[in-house]
């Protein structure tokens, strides 16, 4: 049975079996690479995008539960909150070797809709699901804090 | 990647001329350095999109000229004049990288050496990663094509930089001809050339085919570092956009035409091999095509990723354990132990040590027990593969192409002409990607090649894969010896390091063994700095049947935090300040040493007084030819753990080709460290079985562990050294005297958390 729910704006309609996490939907089916395969128990956070505005790990949600969903992946992320911060990650050169970023874009996206003024703890809760193994999160939250201000500003 | 400049002991075919820095010239095959040659729902012809470009070749001797790249515009407009450079007739001046990006920085490292002798504008410069090609893209320090021992940055710095300053040569005199002027009238600034007195002048791009004809000139002049403009300033990372709104693509992004997904099943044991299968359950799940038995364990061929995880789980395999390793860690653990209460194969034996320590007024003993780690990159081992026609195609995030290359070409057994190797950006390693006999390249050869179709065949590990999968950082058991006088002198110091070589049985063995001595194992140790008259290191080699391997920063990472925290603790017991007390025993033979020293003191002394309920910590370490010293604050959590809230550090890598990239690598560096010596450890139960398997019991430094880092990078004219591993061995030891001077607790076993 196909699935119908909105990937970026489109409507779309998965013919997979029900069990497929959204992820392996949105990579194998729709072939958008940016949102990354890690842990596949929702541990790491590289899987991260928004089902109706709210940040969630894709490699555990079965496809079944997306029905008449609204997903958003990092190719389709949009809105002034999406712009600062990944103005602010640009700015400030946070990726290494990139494949964690999709993820921590996304939860920082979400985190920043929320909390348009976020400190530290609030970063730390917000940010604490997405694990990057080159260790950025020096610059991860001085992004997000670089980000905030340009909104405020 | 072992911190020893070596060379592979491979079979000489593969083993090309050394380059040679002065010997600029023309390759004769002028094909262009291919790129990923992939696009991400089909495969484009690799070198269909190249063009014609000026490309310059570095190796071949004796006179040739640049030609511009074969295409089928013939004679158009670009210049590639080495395997380095090209510029295109669009002015953009792509670099070929020939060390593989994971987040290190080679991509923009490289390419501002270029651009600094080309005098190009940053914003026309754009970087792709070499294919493997060993006789182009040889690393001069390893003799073969590779990446590791933080080596990218010291050992391109000439030779890039001669790349551009050649290409320069070419355009101006390009540009001379055109204009029929002087060359040494011409200037040339942020891509522009041009003549004063004429008022003319022009891009790289229009002069690329003028260029291209030109003979290439042997010996161009470089800059004096005064006449630097790019290197030694912050320029943009090349990689940092795509990195940010997800097109970068890796490994796992690669969707060809009629791709089949695989995935394997391994033996729960190390050694553990497959002794029957029933596959029915698992051939019953939509989207299973095949499963096949191979070398590693049971592959499932599947139309689509989730039948392929699906159908993995549906195995059901009996092993065979006859000849795996069942030892577990606890019993390992007492069998080194019981070796490094003796001295060992003596790495270094200064003065009589015995006779120290039986004089001595004071004696400190400890035995550290350090556990095996797994490097856990974010994206796991993965590689596309097609077997077609009798010649091979890889992507692969390869970082030892020329290995990887023996490896494919011993599995499908085609001569290494037939086999294309596209060099992935990777998403992370930390040596993981790196290995002595291309295994992970082998496996994946295995299974491609099991599969016997010419369908592309994505090969990707679980993250259970990686963790259960070994090729671990090695355990690790010291014992250490210190003794005292009655002024509280050290004069003695005995250091007893039983672990297991990696190094032995591969093309690395003969390059790193000397006299018995495995200089991996011993780095850091071997050469502490530090004056103490009697001073003994011995090894002693142990069987393991667990395989292991280089693991960010090597062994530097058990032997910095034996050293630096057992020092620490005996200059405690002497009353004597653990800064002061390094910089009276490194006396006045270690001045970079001690410039790091000095520095990490005064930025931890400029943040004001430790404030209450925490402690500070200090490490000093030289790995990969880069000194590096940190200070950590440290508090208990309420938990009766630390929590490290700031880290201060000062690095010291020769020229800093671009300060904040050795800043976020520092960072980066101690994030690992500090991940690791907290929390980290791969276990084995009774019999064998490795009790992690993701990251719920392999945790990895989340960003609420994370502390506050700040960076100071040395000012130096010093040739550069590497950037990539010398910040995480001394963040454990930092941490660990940290806490030892706040709890009264010495951290004798890893990790500190459990």
């Amino acid at each position: 049975m196909a699935v119908k729910f909105q990937l970026n704006g489109k409507q779309v309609s998965a013919d997979v079996e029900p069990d497929t996490p959204l992820l392996w939907v949105i990579r194998d089916t729709f072939g958008l690479t940016g949102t990354k395969f890690g842990c596949g128990i929702a541990q790491c956070g590289a899987c991260t995008v928004h089902l109706n505005g709210f940040a969630m790990r894709s490699c555990v949600t079965p496809i079944s539960q997306v029905e008449g969903g609204m997903v958003t992946t990092i190719e389709g992320l949009e809105g002034k909150e999406a712009r600062a911060i990944q103005d602010a990650w640009v700015g400030i050169d946070v990726p290494q070797c990139g494949f964690c970023q999709s993820g921590q874009v996304m939860s920082a996206t979400a985190l920043l809709k929320e909390t348009p003024n976020p400190t530290d703890d609030d970063i730390n809760q917000a940010m604490a699901g997405n694990i990057c193994r080159c260790a950025t999160y020096v610059r991860i939250r001085k992004a997000i804090h670089n980000a905030a201000d340009t909104l405020e500003g | 990647m072992p911190d020893r400049i070596f060379r592979a002991n491979i079979p000489p075919t593969t083993v090309d001329r050394e380059l040679s820095d002065t010997n600029l010239a023309d390759t004769r095959r002028v094909d262009r350095a291919a790129s990923t040659g992939l696009s991400r729902r089909g495969f484009l012809q690799g070198t269909a999109a190249a063009a014609a470009s000026l490309v310059i070749g570095i190796h071949l001797p004796g006179k040739a000229r640049a030609r511009a790249a074969a295409s089928a515009e013939g004679e158009s407009a670009a210049f590639a004049p080495n395997a380095f450079v090209r510029v295109a007739p669009d002015n953009t001046v792509t670099v070929m990288i020939k060390h593989i990006e994971f987040g290190q920085g080679p991509a923009t490292g490289l390419s501002t050496l270029v651009a600094e002798e080309l005098d190009a504008d940053w914003g026309q410069m754009r970087a792709e990663l070499a294919p493997a090609d060993t006789e182009k893209y040889v690393n001069s320090l390893f003799g073969i094509q590779g990446t590791g021992g933080s080596t990218a940055m010291a050992n391109s710095y000439e030779q890039m930089r001669k790349a551009g300053a050649a290409a320069r040569a070419m355009l101006v005199q390009a540009a001379a001809n055109r204009w029929n002027v002087n060359a040494d009238e011409i200037t040339v600034s942020k891509g522009t050339v041009s003549h004063g007195a004429s008022g003319k002048s022009a891009s790289f791009g229009e002069l690329a085919s003028e260029a291209a004809r030109l003979e290439v000139p042997a010996d161009p002049a470089l800059k004096s570092p005064d006449q630097f403009n790019l290197i030694g300033t912050r320029v943009r990372k090349l990689d940092t956009l795509d990195k940010t709104n997800g097109t970068q693509i890796f490994t796992q992004d690669l969707y060809p035409e009629n791709l089949v997904i695989a995935t394997i099943l391994h033996p729960p044991q190390f050694g553990a091999t497959v002794a029957s299968v029933d596959d029915s359950k698992a051939r019953r799940i939509k989207g299973v095509i095949d499963i096949k038995t191979v070398p590693a364990g049971v592959a499932v061929y599947a139309d689509n990723t989730h039948a392929a995880l699906k159908g993995r789980k549906a195995l059901e395999v009996t092993w065979d354990a006859s000849k795996a390793e069942t030892r577990s860690t606890r019993q390992m653990e007492q069998d080194y132990s019981k070796a490094a209460q003796k001295p060992g194969l003596n790495a270094r034996n200064d003065g009589d040590v015995e006779k120290a320590l039986a004089e001595a007024d004071t004696v400190l003993e400890a035995e550290y027990f350090f556990p095996f780690l797994a490097h856990a990159p974010m994206e796991t081992l993965d590689a596309v593969m097609q077997f077609k026609d009798g010649k091979v195609t890889a992507w692969l995030g390869s970082q030892i192409q020329t290995l990887d290359v023996g490896a494919l070409s011993n599995v499908f057994g085609v001569d290494k002409s037939n086999i294309t190797l596209y060099t992935q950006y990777a998403g992370g390693s930390f040596g993981r990607r790196a290995q002595p006999g291309g295994e992970f390249a082998a496996e994946a050869a295995e299974v491609t090649k099991a599969f016997g179709s010419d369908r592309p065949v994505k090969f990707m590990w679980t993250r259970e894969n990686d963790i259960q999968g070994g090729r671990y950082r090695p355990l690790a058991v010291h014992k250490m010896r210190g003794g005292l006088d009655k002024d509280g002198n050290i004069t003695g110091w005995d250091q007893q390091i039983a672990v297991q070589s990696f190094m032995k049985g591969t093309a690395f063995e003969s390059g790193m063994f000397e006299d018995g001595i495995d200089a991996s194992a011993v780095e850091g140790s071997q050469a502490m700095p530090y004056g103490i008259a009697n001073l003994r290191v011995g090894q002693h080699l142990m069987e393991n049947g667990v395989s292991t391997l280089w693991w960010r920063s090597v062994e530097h990472t058990h032997n910095a935090y034996a050293n630096e925290t057992f020092l620490d603790e005996l200059l405690e017991k002497a009353g004597k300040d653990p800064v002061e007390g390094r910089l009276a025993l490194l006396g006045d033979k270690y001045p970079r040493h001690r410039g790091v020293l000095e520095k990490v003191a005064k930025m931890a002394d400029a943040a004001g007084p430790v404030p209450s309920g925490r402690q500070r910590g200090v490490a000093l370490h030289k790995s990969f030819g880069s000194f590096v010293a940190q200070i950590a604050e440290v508090s208990d959590n309420g938990n009766g753990e630390p929590r490290v809230h700031k880290v201060w550090c000062a690095v010291d890598c020769g020229v800093a080709v671009n300060p904040d990239v050795v800043a976020a690598q520092m960072e980066g560096g101690i994030g690992f460290g500090i991940g690791a010596v907290l929390y980290d450890a791969i276990t084995l139960s009774e019999g064998g079985y490795v009790e992690q398997s993701n990251f719920d019991r392999y945790r990895s430094l989340r960003i609420n562990e994370m502390p506050d880092v700040e960076v100071a990078v040395i000012q130096s004219t010093e040739a550069p050294t590497g950037v990539g591993e010398p910040g995480t061995p001394p963040s454990g030891p930092a941490i660990a005297n940290a806490w030892r001077r706040l709890t009264g607790k010495s951290v004798y076993r890893l990790p500190l958390v459990n």
